[in-house]
């Protein structure tokens, strides 16, 4: 029998297989950063251990930098003393690091990719959950805790338990206006928070296969938020495409041999899924969340749902306290609901396509006088890149404020925090209550949402703007 | 990690679904360096409310705390595993936990029992009836014990043996450590590396 994309890539790497033990997998790259990793070179110390492979090893600072004056000391005392640990951690055991205000900075699921060190076939780890960001490649990307960061760190293998395959075929064409985020957001809602649980998922079908790199990324990126193992998509021309040329891609010889190697991994065509999910993506329209939780999300046009309207005790219990939480009335349509601030940004949303896409819904116009708007490169080269192109500009100009890189409002762990109350719509991945600022309001919106919302005070898409302003020349 | 054999205590009745581990610990917490001192963060915006039942003076002490569905889904963050073992809790019971947190609560020692939901509920019952019901979490049995009720619940048996004997992850992976460099040695050039070759 066939055997699908996740089982070659884990197969290709199992270093140990014993009766009644879980397979012994190596690792191909492991990601750093300040938040989840001070506990594991803790523990390294106190064995008297190494990093062994130091050398497919890399650190960034994301979570908890600040994004306006960088070149300040960090104001909060504990949030420095966590970054210092990070250097001083990195310089002690060899580990490369790019630090703030390096130009290799940003979030790590940002970071990786472009560089090229995230590549098909791969095993990928980092203490972060949204390490399936790197599946989109066709590489096996897990988020791991702080033991097994440790683990890592001094053996580069991991002991994992099997897992089983589920296929998500997305078959048809994206209407427009529609995008990776509300195709995965849809996703979740559909197969709910815990759908994914044990699963590895392949994004498969035409509507996959026709989204770029950064798309692809994004629809990965949350796969953890169905509760998924990790989410991957088959490499192909694209995937190539993107990473030829890019600083750690292979080169002559090894490129072709690579290539030949990637070209193999994608799933039989006699390989059977454990479970499969089917969607037309013609039937796709932009999609938000209205709850606590990542499914808890509804197309734009429809109204707040009533939690008598579930079936199950659990889900209806869950409605009502989200309801609560979001101080939302069941019945309301989405398109009336009013926001305090908008945020473009994260390893979801992050990238240059996202910025792009942003910034032609809000050129030349202004957000709405109620509205304050943060804009977050995912990494430094991305903020660079949107200078080249004027993006910052543009944001700056309709009335948002144009930050440094990192992870910021996604979490609010650094000073970028909502106020109680306050309601944002967020190309982040996570809705939790107290998510983005304790007491704040979250709805998960695609960049282009995001901006729509930002100019109408409500959440909006880009089709609800009635003043086709046309652009002006730079 | 310390050993997990049995455990006998007082409950937490936690009439929730998806408790994601924003919930469990918040971000602010994450900037410690430390595996302690989380307990003042555990469930930190709802113990705000006095009506909580963590805050209720008949839960104090109570150590094994009975979960709705997807408890611990979320960020990969094993600061929630922490928060909750710093706070006193020996065992935490849902009928499903997400992926990540299970494996973060079984390298420290922290046993996740997954029961099927109507067992959770006369836990519930049982335990909101009654703060001084005790439950028993049995390791070796693999069992759950309290005033009416007895369920097994399924363990792998290796993660089990690792439990039963506190034992250390890593130290287990460096005695194979010569099958890691066998592997090593037959990995293709093409592997991207972070450093220049030495």
């Amino acid at each position: 029998m066939g055997r699908t994309l996740a089982e070659k890539v884990w197969d290709d790497h199992v270093v140990r297989r014993a009766e009644g033990e879980p397979d012994l997998l190596y690792i191909d790259l492991h990601l750093l950063h300040e938040v989840t990793s001070p506990q594991a070179f803790d523990g390294l110390r106190l064995s008297g251990r190494k990093v062994r492979r130091t050398d497919l090893t890399i650190a960034t600072e994301d979570h908890n930098t600040p994004t306006l004056d960088i070149d300040k000391p960090i104001a909060d005392p504990v949030s420095r003393v966590q970054l210092e640990t990070l250097r001083k951690n990195a310089e002690e055991f060899g580990v490369r690091i790019h630090s703030l205000g390096d130009v290799e900075q940003g979030v790590v699921h940002v970071v990786g990719p472009q560089l090229g060190l995230t590549q098909p076939g791969m095993t990928v780890v980092c203490g972060d959950s949204h390490t399936s960001t790197h599946g989109a490649f066709g590489a096996l990307a897990f988020g791991i805790g702080t033991s097994q960061v440790e683990h890592v760190l001094a053996t580069q293998t991991l002991p994992l338990a099997p897992f089983r395959t589920m296929a998500i075929t997305v078959e048809g064409e994206l209407p427009e206006g529609v995008t990776a985020k509300d195709l995965i957001l849809a996703v979740i809602t559909k197969i709910g928070t815990g759908g994914g649980q044990g699963y590895v998922l392949e994004y498969r079908g035409s509507a996959i296969r026709s989204l770029s790199m950064e798309a692809r990324m994004t629809i990965c990126n949350m796969s953890i938020e169905a509760g998924a193992r990790a989410g991957m998509i088959a490499p192909d021309r694209t995937t190539f495409d993107y990473l030829q040329g890019r600083p750690h891609a292979p080169q002559g010889e090894d490129w072709d041999a690579a290539v030949a190697y990637w070209e193999t991994l994608a799933t039989d065509e006699d390989a059977v899924f454990d479970a499969e999910v089917f969607i037309d993506a013609a039937e796709l329209t932009p999609f938000v969340t209205w709850g606590t939780n990542p499914g808890q999300g509804a197309p734009l046009g429809a109204n707040v749902p009533d939690p008598a309207d579930f079936e199950d005790p659990q889900e209806r219990v869950a409605a009502e306290n989200a309801l609560k939480y979001m101080g939302l009335e069941a019945g309301t349509p989405l398109r009336e609901v009013q926001v305090d601030a908008v945020f473009v940004g994260s390893c979801t949303n992050g990238r240059i396509e996202d910025l792009r896409a942003a910034a032609a819904v809000l050129e030349g116009r202004q957000i709405a006088d109620s509205v304050r708007m943060l804009v977050v490169p995912g990494s430094v080269r991305v903020a660079l890149q949107a200078v080249e192109e004027g993006l910052d500009k543009v944001f700056t100009a309709a009335g948002a404020e144009w930050r440094h890189a990192g992870c910021s409002m996604c979490l609010g762990m650094n000073p970028d925090q909502l106020a109680p109350g306050e309601r944002c719509a967020s190309t982040s991945n996570r809705n939790f209550e107290g998510r983005q600022g304790k007491g704040g309001r979250t709805h998960l919106v695609s960049p282009q949402v995001a901006a729509a919302t930002a100019l109408l005070g409500r959440l909006a898409a880009p089709s609800d703007l009635s003043d086709r302003v046309v652009p002006v020349e730079a | 990690m310390e050993k997990f054999t049995t455990h006998t205590g007082r409950a937490v009745p936690l009439r929730r679904s998806n408790v994601d581990t924003d919930q469990i610990i918040p971000a602010h917490w994450l900037k410690k360096v430390t595996r302690s001192g989380f307990e003042d963060g555990l469930f930190e915006a709802w113990r705000k409310d006095e009506a909580f039942v963590l805050n209720r003076p008949e839960r104090k002490g109570a150590t094994v705390l009975v979960a709705g569905p997807e408890f611990g889904t979320g960020s990969s963050r094993e600061h929630a595993v922490w928060a909750l073992q710093n706070y006193g809790f020996q065992a935490v019971i849902s009928s499903r936990f997400a992926d990540i947190f299970r494996g973060n609560s079984l390298k420290n020692g922290l046993l996740t029992v997954v029961l099927p939901q109507e067992t959770v509920d006369r836990l519930w019952e049982l335990t909101e009836a009654d703060p001084t019901a005790e439950i028993t979490v049995d390791l070796e049995a693999r069992e759950v014990r309290a005033e009416g009720v007895t369920a097994p619940f399924e363990l792998d048996d290796n993660v089990r043996w690792r439990l039963l004997n506190g034992l250390d992850d890593i130290s287990i992976t460096l005695q194979n450590e010569a099958d890691v460099a066998a592997f090593e040695a037959k990995r293709p050039s093409f592997k991207p590396r972070t450093l220049p070759a030495a």
